[in-house]
């Protein structure tokens, strides 16, 4: 048995201790927001965060994660109201939307370090998680827009 | 208003829904007299609008949502001419049936942009005919002439004596009446949906994790599969030890499909471990020993031969001997990979007498047939249930991951999902065509470019699946983009020579589009170089009858200020090209950079006819420059030893945000029956980087990927 912590809740999984995370959320928790892409720790569609750092997923055996704080997408916020899923909705950015978990969770643990990111900075964090359908100039804005509405929460 | 007359062929059908609601259908497509008598006899389930007495409207979407947004788009035209109220619309994916075929194609399926020229008028006219059955009800009610009442937001509103009654509250009787014969279409003056950037309706659901894709369908008891196919494209299965496999942890059953060797476990990880674990022997088959040197060897020697001409106007041989000068120039476009980042997959569940199937489909019917062959089921009993696509480009019109979850559950009478890992998604794509061009050309004295013949060797993509379809034969896929350059040049000539080498090709956005803009675009630069001719005013001197192009040219060049004085070291590049039904011109200012090409900027105009939504129309012009800008700089296809070479995102690099430039789109209005706008913008990227290299180095770009430039 591992246990885990995921989205504040302890699991318990019947799974081989070197199961990537990836698929232990996937087919052994049913959480399915966590997105499968390259497997090789490329493409950042797999991205959680584990004690607030994004981590892929695809590459990080269940056994290196117990006793961390495990956030998916699925427990980013209870009805889309981090700023960054807000930003998101405001601005249209999904397409496929494949790779949102993945972009949502990056932005997020950005905002989090840096909560007025710089356009290279953006870039330069974001370069990690790929988008085949090409939402690259509406995930930019929604950060920056996303930094507007996390600043008047804290201020409110 | 425009009165509309229904006919025959409208086919609407009323009924009433359980608990009273209104319910219309319309297997309203291009279907034979027998196909649309069964289609009338299974109405019930098939309907495009349901109407519930709590005023919510339905709509079932029969396109495939792959991020083009064509679930909100359907959902505005329907909506539109019912005067639905839009924040109380649903709308869902409907059932594989042939109530929902595409009147463009004849099967229910997503491509080719068609989905909104397809279904514009059916649509418009089904939304209006619920529209006056309601208003219809509403004055029967109150004793009116029905001509005195008006819809609005989901209601029947009648002005003088001030009743209102909502749709949910007139839908019983709605049902009773007569289909009108004649029903109302609006002027695009009154729409108030249409033309608006209304919110996606799946947006919500994609920043939560909560969308279900393909992958992520859940069912009680469903195993996981993956399959090892063989290393050689086209290769086939000698013998296999199962036996070691069956033993490891999770591991259900390992068996022989056609694709490959499955190996069918509890979860995709255990499958996973088990097929790599998997020892066998293969036959390699007709493809050992091929590679791309061979291939393009072979287009070389195939560009030769008389193919089949095209396009003829004048005479190209006598015209290139009288010019003043001359060019002639290779163009080579290599494989490309799809590379959706949801990789295949498709779940099915075939017990005794059913087969249910889930899947990112872009094609409903053609899946729904090849379970029907594999199964021996009749149509009735194969149900298809299409979830959301984590991107499409083309690749999900195939039905082979269709058929390795139908066989796999087969074989173990279970609910089985596929999964395709990234690696078996890139090396067994079914690659955009690789295609060889020759190009020659002359300019006159005067600078007028006079001749021009373009000479294609490709494989075909309909060759391979049309028996008959043999080198010397015609194929539309391989040459749209070069057939139909808008160019009035005298003396014109396009062949096209079929040269198939065995390796698997599909359509890929914007299919021949795609690379003949490229090729056609950029040759066009070398000819208006050679002539000492602008870019810009060269097209606009050869585009007499053709003002959709030269209307998006001009207004792209002016947004992006072709021709202005620029940051030293940068160059602009402007192309235009016409694809299912739209007209798109770019203009990219590029630089150079260590070798390396960087996009700062593209302007992109576009008249896609009648706009349905302006936000989406922009999505799609800025994913069609970043698509198009993986395989202008960065992404290709080569095929070594039988195999194909690149199998990950770190071989088959794709574009990434530090490389996406600043985008600017910019709409033409227009009143034209609506363009597609999924594909459109793909063609002129490639060409508007390329150009805008070549103005600054001189040097024609030939080939794409440019991976060095300068
Ligand atoms: S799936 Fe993990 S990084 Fe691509
Ligand atoms: S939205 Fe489709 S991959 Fe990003």
């Amino acid at each position: 048995m591992v246990r885990l912590s995921i989205n504040g809740v302890d699991r318990e999984l019947d799974m081989d201790p070197a199961t990537p995370l990836l698929w232990a959320l996937r087919d052994g928790l049913r959480l399915t927001g966590t997105k499968y892409s390259c497997g090789i720790a490329q493409c950042g569609a797999c991205l959680v965060l584990v004690d607030g750092k994004p981590v892929h997923s695809c590459t990080t055996p269940i056994s290196s994660v117990m006793n961390r704080k495990i956030t998916t997408i699925e427990g980013l916020s209870a009805d889309r109201s981090h700023p960054v899923q807000q930003a998101w909705i405001e601005q249209e950015v999904p397409q496929c939307g494949y790779c949102h978990s993945g972009q949502i969770l990056a932005a997020a643990a950005l905002l989090e370090k840096h909560p007025q990111p710089s356009d290279t900075l953006i870039d330069e964090v974001m370069r990690e998680v790929l988008c085949r359908c090409g939402t690259y100039p509406r995930i930019r804005k929604a950060i920056k827009r996303a930094a507007e509405l996390a600043q008047s929460d804290k201020e409110a | 208003m425009r009165s509309c007359k229904l006919t025959r062929r409208d086919f609407i059908k009323v009924s009433t829904l359980a608990g009273g609601g209104l319910l219309m259908g319309f297997p309203f497509t291009g279907l034979t007299k027998a196909q649309s008598d069964k289609a009338d006899t299974a109405f019930q389930p098939n309907a495009w609008i349901s109407i519930g007495t709590d005023d919510k409207v339905t709509l079932q979407v029969a396109s495939a949502e792959m991020g083009q947004g064509i679930l909100t788009g359907i959902a505005m035209i329907l909506a539109e001419e019912l005067d639905a109220d839009w924040s109380r619309v649903k709308a869902e994916f409907a059932p594989a049936d042939k109530a929902y075929y595409n009147p463009m194609f004849g099967r229910q399926a997503t491509g080719g942009s068609t989905a909104v020229r397809a279904f514009w008028n059916p649509l418009r006219k089904a939304g209006a005919a619920a529209r006056e059955m309601l208003l219809q009800a509403a004055a029967d009610r109150w004793q009116v002439d029905p001509s005195d009442c008006r819809t609005e937001k989901s209601k029947v509103i009648h002005d003088d004596s001030g009743n209102q009654l909502a749709y949910g509250e007139l839908v019983r009787a709605a049902a009773t009446l007569p289909v009108p014969e004649t029903v109302f279409l609006k002027e695009p003056d009154e729409f108030v949906l249409l033309g608006k950037p209304l919110p996606r309706l799946d947006t919500p659901l994609k920043v939560d994790g909560s969308a279900v894709f393909g992958m992520d369908v859940q069912l009680e008891g469903l195993l996981s599969a993956s399959v090892a196919r063989s290393p050689t494209i086209g290769g086939k299965v000698k013998s296999f030890d199962a036996k070691p496999v069956l033993a490891m942890p999770g591991v259900k059953a390992v068996k022989q499909i056609s694709s490959g060797v499955a190996v069918i476990a509890e979860h995709y990880w255990a499958a996973k471990q088990g097929r790599d674990a998997l020892q066998i022997e293969w036959d390699e088959g007709l493809n050992k020993g091929l590679d791309s040197a061979r291939i393009t060897a072979e287009f070389a020697k195939a560009i030769d031969s008389d193919g089949v001409v095209e396009r003829d106007a004048g005479d190209i041989e006598t015209a290139l001997q009288g010019a003043a000068k001359t060019l002639e120039a290779v163009y080579t476009v290599p494989f490309q990979a799809h590379a959706c980042m949801e990789p295949m997959n498709a779940t099915a569940d075939v017990r005794s007498g059913s087969c249910d199937l889930y899947l990112p489909t872009q094609n409903q019917t053609r899946s729904q047939a090849a379970a029907i062959q594999l199964t021996g089921l009749p149509e009735e009993k194969v149900k298809v249930h299409t979830t959301y696509l984590g991107g499409g480009f083309g690749r999900r019109g195939d039905d082979d991951f269709v058929k390795d979850a139908v066989e796999c559950s087969m074989a173990v009478a279970k609910p089985v999902k596929v999964i395709w890992s990234r690696e078996d998604d890139i090396l067994y794509d079914k690659f955009r065509p690789a295609t060889y061009n020759r190009l020659r050309g002359g300019v006159d004295a005067d600078g007028r470019i006079v001749a021009w013949e373009h000479r294609i060797a490709g494989a075909s993509i309909m060759g391979q699946k049309q028996r008959g379809l043999v080198p010397g034969k015609s194929d539309w896929s391989n040459t749209e983009g070069a057939k139909n350059i808008p160019y009035a040049i005298p003396n014109l000539q396009v062949r096209f020579a079929m040269y198939n080498p065995g390796i698997p090709v599909g359509f890929w956005r914007s299919v021949g589009s795609s690379q003949n803009a490229y090729i056609t675009e950029c040759f066009f630069d070398e000819l208006a170089s050679l002539a000492g001719q602008d870019p810009l005013q060269a097209r606009l001197e050869l585009m007499e009858g053709h003002p959709r192009h030269a209307g998006v040219l001009k207004l792209a060049a002016e947004k992006a200020g072709f021709g202005k004085k620029l940051t030293q070291g940068h160059a602009q590049g402007i192309a235009v090209a016409e694809s299912f039904g739209s007209f798109v011109a770019q203009v990219a200012e590029v630089s150079i950079q260590r070798g390396r090409v960087r996009v700062h900027r593209v302007t992109c105009a576009v008249d896609c006819g009648m706009i349905v939504n302006p936000d989406t129309i922009h999505a799609q012009m800025e994913s069609a420059i970043a698509f198009g800008l993986t395989s202008t700089l960065k992404s290709e296809i080569t095929i070594k030893d039988g195999r194909t070479v690149q199998s990950n995102f770190d071989d088959f690099p794709l574009l990434h945000i530090d490389e996406m430039p600043e985008v600017d789109v910019h709409i033409m209005q227009s009143d034209e029956a609506p363009g597609g706008i999924g594909e459109p913008g793909v063609p002129p990227i490639a060409p508007a980087v390329a150009n805008a290299v070549f103005a600054l180095t001189g040097k024609p770009i030939r080939s794409i990927p440019i991976r060095h430039a300068g």
